[in-house]
């Protein structure tokens, strides 16, 4: 009798780690993102123009190098800030001036952002000015979409695409 | 800190106990978690192996050769698939339970830090493995995990292109990315092997496998919950929708949810401030160390028993230094060393009659020499009264056996029990200290010192040297191992024993008495 109970026991010690296992491995579900709601993302990775363009060294500048170093032309490498802009039915969703990056500050900009918003016809607009101009934007696109529920929107940026890219 | 570690040891202890009345003393899941481990790792690489031949890389054959191998062959790929999960989440909660009872039971500090230490890697590594695992099904479940893992990792200033990016549409993905994967699933678990050698280094005899009664219970309930709820994948990724609700992994994701409460840069912080936490664990106050074991080049004649029986490899035999006729002499690593006297209990100089020469042994421990344990055993004796005295000898590792201490009852207590020599019992029985001498200390596979228990077992029983005598009654040595929650369990060994000890003396007595008659009328 002691021998089954022993047993019994096993089965119950077992028994409660496979329940265990079995239920966390995939329950309590989770839920990460309202699913009445939409995504819209923000991607990209943009390098915008240089700081400074290339110019030619005077001759005082050169003579002051050493013989090795004596470049002709130096080109600064430091790029200006891209600024990005995405409106939603006439409101301003998000607004950044995205640093270069890089130690010397040469590499692209770049940005990775996730706005939830809820479905439906939608006007989306998004502004990019990679020349640091004062004023006004080099590059625009504006849709009207209909997001459906769960629906993942992406608003990318490629130079090769001719700019701004909504998928 | 202390409060809780006590509260969890209480906890491992009482849970300890309601497992021992079912499994055989040896089987115990809780002492046996490092193995189980083990186990669940090879059941982990060998189901692998088996997905791994049938596995398709790319964005729709991954999810597709999936699928066709947990659905068209349901009795082979599908149960190999459900073992490969179920035995990954079992590796991590064994995992995380054997951390915490090394934590309850005090065993990260000194020499064991390094065991400790290297333990921490070992945690990270299985989480890495286990979330490249998920990526590889490309459900829908991989598609939120991949996408929050990179936009994870993604708020570390090192990457040109935000890695999310990849996931924004399915034109985006390139099959390379999972021939990428398969490559980490593959080599960040043979890291981890690697990780797992160096973390035993330092561990005399570890015990790397689990008992096969075990074993195969283990396996049989895995094999069990696969039949009866295989894994299943959550609908193909689509790039194109927001996977809103995954039925997640807790063992593996359960960092995910947390980077959606704290944001990932708060988790980045959390996770840093939990990993260093956890390495700098065994240099935290309070300090408990005593002095390491000490060689007495006098007294040692290189019989390489303490090297053999210490737990921790802190001795070593090196070739003689000091003239004497011998080849070797001990040599004790003082960063290793637990200081439990397992050593001493082995050393065949730790005989307490001593007629000509004080009593100092070949090896022996700084705070508590073998001659002040000969002291507390003769002032036992003193204050032992009246019939079926017993003297308990207990480690200070498990209950307090001073406490047990009654007219009647005295008690000795060591670092470790298996610092105990067979000869002291010989010494407290032949001496009259005590009519009995009961050995307790912590409920074998318990030992904190590991070994001591086992040692102990096989001195007393004559199968490891230095035996207990034969001209030891053995009716008058009683072994009763007890954990620090059993105090009750022991009162009741130690009151049986005493009464069992008075009848011994009341039959003597009778003996003595039927002896003198027939003497007497033989006269």
């Amino acid at each position: 009798m002691a021998r089954v109970l022993r047993w019994l026991g096993q089965a119950v010690a077992y028994g409660l780690t496979a329940l265990l296992i079995g239920y966390l491995a995939d329950s309590p579900p989770y839920v990460h993102l309202a699913p009445d709601r939409a995504l819209i993302k923000l991607a990209f990775a943009h390098g915008a123009v240089r700081n400074e363009g290339c110019r030619r060294r005077t001759a005082e500048e050169l003579e002051r190098l050493a013989p090795n170093m004596r470049r002709q032309v130096v080109c600064p490498r430091t790029r200006v800030p891209v600024l990005i802009e995405l409106e939603l039915d006439g409101r301003i969703l998000h607004r950044a001036s995205l640093p270069p990056t890089g130690l010397s500050g040469d590499g692209p900009s770049r940005i990775y952002e996730r706005f939830p918003v809820a479905p439906g016809r939608h006007r989306i607009v998004a502004r990019l000015n990679d020349t640091g101009r004062a004023a006004g934007f080099d590059y625009e696109r504006a849709a009207d979409v209909d997001l459906r529920p769960g629906q993942s929107f992406a608003v990318d940026f490629r130079a090769e695409a001719g700019g701004l890219v909504f998928r | 800190m202390d409060a809780f570690r006590k509260g969890l040891r209480w906890v491992f202890l009482t849970v300890e106990g309601w497992l021992d009345l079912c499994f055989p003393e040896r089987w115990n899941p809780l002492r046996n978690l490092g193995a189980l481990g083990f186990f669940y790792l090879w059941v982990v690489t060998v189901s692998g192996i088996y997905v791994y031949i049938f596995y398709d890389t790319g964005a729709a054959e991954a999810y597709l050769s999936v699928e066709a191998m947990t659905h068209e062959q349901r009795y082979a790929g599908g149960i190999m698939r459900s073992l490969h999960r179920y035995a990954s989440d079992g590796m991590v909660l064994f995992m995380a339970v054997h951390t915490l009872r090394e934590l309850a039971f005090d065993r990260y500090r000194g020499p064991r830090w390094f065991t400790w230490v290297t333990g921490v890697p070992i945690m990270a590594l299985v989480f890495v493995c286990g979330i490249t695992g998920y990526w590889l099904v490309w459900d829908k479940l991989a598609q939120y995990v991949a996408i929050a893992t990179a936009e994870w990792l993604d708020v570390l200033p090192i990457f040109g292109s935000p890695i999310a990016r990849n996931f924004l549409t399915p034109q985006n993905l390139e099959p390379r990315f999972f021939t990428l994967l398969m490559f980490l699933h593959i080599a960040v678990p043979l890291i981890l092997l690697l990780v797992l050698w160096i973390h035993l280094q330092r561990v005399s005899r570890p015990r790397m496998h689990a008992p096969r009664g075990l074993a195969m219970g283990s396996f049989a309930m895995l094999l069990a919950l696969s039949l009866v709820k295989p894994a299943l994948s959550q609908g193909p990724a689509d790039l194109g929708q927001v996977p809103s609700v995954v039925g997640l992994d807790w063992f593996y994701l359960v960092l995910y949810p947390l980077i959606d409460v704290w944001s990932p840069q708060g988790m980045w912080g959390v996770l840093g401030a939990l990993l260093l936490m956890l390495t700098a664990l065994p240099w935290m106050p309070p300090m408990r160390r005593a002095p390491p074991a000490l060689v007495g080049l006098d007294n040692c004649n290189g019989c390489t028993r303490c090297a053999v029986d210490c737990p921790m490899a802190a001795i070593t035999m090196a070739p003689r230094s000091d003239g004497k006729p011998f080849e070797r002499e001990a040599v004790v690593d003082p960063d290793l060393c637990v200081s439990c006297g397992l050593c001493a209990g082995a050393c065949p100089t730790a005989t307490p009659v001593r007629r000509v020469s004080a009593f100092v042994p070949g090896i022996d421990l700084q705070h508590l020499p073998l001659r002040d344990v000969r002291e507390s055993f003769d002032r036992a004796g003193e204050r032992l009264r009246g019939e079926g005295r017993v003297l308990v000898i207990g480690c200070d590792q498990s209950l307090r056996v001073r406490d047990l201490e009654r007219d009647g009852v005295a008690a000795v207590s060591l670092p470790c029990i298996g610092m105990l020599p067979p000869s002291f019992i010989d010494y407290a029985l032949s001496r009259g200290i005590a009519d009995g001498v009961l050995v307790t200390g912590c409920r074998p596979g318990d030992c904190q010192c590991r070994l001591g228990v086992e040692w102990t077992e096989a001195r007393l029983a004559g199968t490891r040297d230095p035996r207990l005598r034969d001209r030891v009654p053995r009716e008058r040595v009683a072994v009763h191992w007890a954990a620090a929650t059993e105090r009750r369990d022991l009162e009741r060994a130690v009151a049986g024993f005493a009464a069992r000890l008075r009848g011994l003396e009341g039959a003597s007595a009778a003996q003595h008495a039927a002896a003198a008659r027939r003497a007497g009328g033989r006269g």
